[in-house]
């Protein structure tokens, strides 16, 4: 399957960042055509073309959207999810960075369908220069009469904030990133009900991934068949792919959904070394990994669904023989621990307990025994949990132990780092050996 | 330290954005780090006073977030990626050499104040690993002695890039980019490097591109 640049097409443009830059490739042509359409015309559209959320969950985006009710007198907002902080997740920070324009006129159709008269755009603190480049091109925008009051004449007005989170994993999570919106501390809310009925400021709102907005102009100027051109019926269009890891060329491929894991190993300079892939992760931590007999899945919603793994955000993380797949685990537990908000029980402790176990297997004096105890853990938190978080926290152990039980087994005898030296492991290391 | 007039005057500055006043209470905080360095007690009053909340509740957001700090920081914070990618393709070396080099640990300023060292989660720039950052500007791509040499530099006060984004300035000039993102620094440095155009080059060189319409399927 070849490449198909669709939102990184020009992002070797230097001023694409600028309205001047992104006008020149047909930039807000989109936006000129949307204003003359019915709102619910918008949203027909997006939920013929089929497009998924690109945020992890691959929820259809115009279904969405419909759940919003009309005429029922209450504001409506957009809130733009750029929290992006899942491990292995490294695609709507490049996006924001070089294309920013694409976000904001995403926003503002987006927010005419839906009857959205302010929109949010929340964007993890850690990344200062994602929020200047986005921030820089609503300024940009607003100048140009394209946000603010009677957007180009249609009677549309429209408020775009851009803000800054402070440090929170949990503040992806769309319910918990409304709290943290509206000035608390960021933790799940109880669902139902939706945020498509009851979101920021108890206001129907529409909660969307970076790439998933950004789709929205090209699918409006281009139409929905020739979207659909990419990708497959339940899994149509084209994917920022971010490539990490032990490849040769890791960074963004852009290509349709279906593309699999040896095509885009094959675009990133196949694997270091050897060559040979130990476990690989489609789509951020928080999915089942997979190995080197599933390279040659389409990587689609529904095929990484029945292969026991999900697309997630579709961020392959490509980890050599070098790896230790214990060692992997227990730092993404770590995580999970650390980013656990601690309003449910399931969660709070069960990471907590899970990761000292691991720990002692990552030091190499882990108990057999002690493997069924951390399956049993992980069962109790899955489906057990307040909101999604604690099952993703449930998730690496699992599949690590279908595929490498071996390796478990060897970390009751000794630490992890004796059989494989870390320095092996890093990227720059493999650099000078290969 | 007190509030200065001109920061309580941006903090109403930033309440006017949002429909509901507290909404602003994250930023705010932002601000009170950028004027403070860190959330002080005053910075604390000055958030609830505005916003008609307790100080125990800004207390309580402050302290869910790890980027509000209630020790102060060093004039550049070092954040070195040690999640599992980065950590294992060489994070963890880089943030022992920097420990090494700085005799600190996680989340602590040296003595002189002029730098603090801060263990960090998934940057979102793994293709870049490993991943360093300096008051929350990027440094990618780091081996433990190119770390370390961005340290000695800042040091003796001298001008470093940050790899995908404008020079570095210090961590209260960043923490104001956070409160006032429009900081009108979008057009200095490069963002969009190498690998964020590994596969827009590969599609060039090998003529591949995207139907521009649904004829050419
Ligand atoms: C712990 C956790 C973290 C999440 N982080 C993000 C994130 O950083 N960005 C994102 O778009 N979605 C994230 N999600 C998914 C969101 O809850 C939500 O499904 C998504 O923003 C919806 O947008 P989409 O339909 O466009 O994908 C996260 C979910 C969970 C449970
Ligand atoms: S599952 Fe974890 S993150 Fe989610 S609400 Fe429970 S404690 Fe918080
Ligand atoms: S793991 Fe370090 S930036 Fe993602």
């Amino acid at each position: 399957m070849t490449l198909t640049p669709v939102i990184t097409e020009h992002w070797d443009s230097p001023d694409l960042y600028t309205l001047d830059g992104y006008r020149r490739f047909g930039g807000y042509r989109a936006l000129e055509k949307a204003l003359k359409l019915d709102p619910d015309a918008i949203i027909t559209t997006v939920k013929d073309s089929g497009l998924r959320g690109r945020g992890g969950a691959g929820f259809p985006t115009g279904l969405k959207w419909s759940f919003v009710p009309q005429n029922d007198g209450k504001p409506h907002y957009l809130v733009v999810n750029a929290d992006e902080s899942e491990p292995g997740a490294c695609k709507d920070i490049p996006i924001m960075m070089a294309n920013p324009h694409a976000l904001v006129e995403g926003v503002i159709i987006t927010s005419f369908a839906i009857r959205a008269n302010q929109a949010f755009i929340y964007i993890r603190g850690e990344v200062p220069n994602a929020l200047r480049k986005v921030a820089s091109a609503v300024a940009e925008a607003r100048r140009a009469g394209l946000i603010g009051k009677n957007i180009l004449g249609s009677g549309f007005d429209l408020e775009i904030v851009v803000h800054a989170g402070a440090g929170a994993y949990i503040c992806g999570e769309e319910t918990a990133l409304l709290d943290s919106l509206e000035g608390f501390r960021g933790q799940p809310r109880l669902k139902p009900p939706f945020p498509a009925v009851a979101g920021l400021y108890a206001s129907p709102t529409v909660i969307n991934n970076v790439e998933t907005i950004c789709n929205i102009p090209y699918i409006i100027d281009r139409g929905v068949d020739w979207f659909r051109q990419f990708g497959t019926e339940k899994s149509p269009g084209f994917k920022v792919w971010a490539v990490s890891g032990h490849v040769n060329n890791p960074g963004i491929f852009e290509a349709p959904l279906g593309i699999t894991m040896r095509e885009l190993l094959g675009y990133a300079g196949g694997v270091r070394g050897d060559g040979k892939v130990k476990f690989w992760l489609p789509g951020g931590s928080s999915v089942p990994l997979l190995t080197a007999e599933h390279l040659d899945l389409p990587m689609t919603y529904e095929e990484m669904a029945a292969a026991g793994t999900m697309l997630g955000t579709g961020t392959p993380m490509i980890f050599d023989e070098t790896v230790s797949v214990v060692k992997a685990v227990t730092r993404w537990l770590e995580f999970y621990k650390h980013e656990s908000c601690g309003k449910c029980t399931p969660c709070r402790e069960g990471t907590y307990w899970i990761t000292g176990v691991l720990e002692t297997f990552e030091h190499g004096h882990g108990k057999e025994s002690d493997l069924e105890l951390l399956v049993s853990a992980c069962n109790q938190i899955s489906g057990r949990s307040f909101c999604a978080l604690g099952d993703a926290a449930a998730t690496p152990f699992p599949a690590a132990l279908k595929y490498f039980r071996d390796e478990f087994v060897a970390a009751t005898e000794s630490p992890v780092d004796e059989k494989f030296d870390p320095v092996a492991s890093y990227i720059y290391a493999g650099a000078a050996t290969r | 330290m007190a509030i200065s007039e001109q920061t309580l005057e941006s903090m109403r500055d930033i309440v006017t954005r949002y429909p509901q006043s507290r909404s602003a209470l994250l930023p705010m905080l932002h601000l009170v780090q950028s004027a403070e360095g860190e959330v002080t007690p005053e910075g604390i009053a000055a958030c609830a006073d505005m916003l008609g909340i307790s100080k125990a509740e800004v207390t309580g957001v402050s302290t869910f977030y790890t980027m509000y700090k209630r020790k102060p920081v060093g004039e550049h914070h070092i954040g070195v990626c040690v999640n599992t990618l980065c950590g294992l393709l060489g994070g963890d070396a880089v943030y022992e050499a920097l420990s090494e080099r700085l005799g600190v640990g996680h989340n602590e300023p040296i003595a002189d104040g002029k730098f603090s060292l801060e263990r960090i989660e998934c940057q979102a720039a793994c293709t870049h690993a490993p991943v360093m950052t300096v008051d929350w500007e990027f440094m990618d791509d780091v081996t433990p002695s190119s770390a370390v040499d961005v340290v000695d530099r800042l040091a003796r006060g001298e001008r470093v890039e940050s790899t995908r984004g404008p020079a570095i300035r210090n961590f209260q000039a960043s923490e104001h980019t956070l409160a006032f993102p429009d900081d009108g620094l979008a057009g200095e440095g490069n963002s969009v490097d190498d690998k964020m155009l590994a596969g827009l080059r590969y599609a060039k060189e090998h003529n591949m591109a995207a139907p521009q319409s649904g004829q050419e399927a």
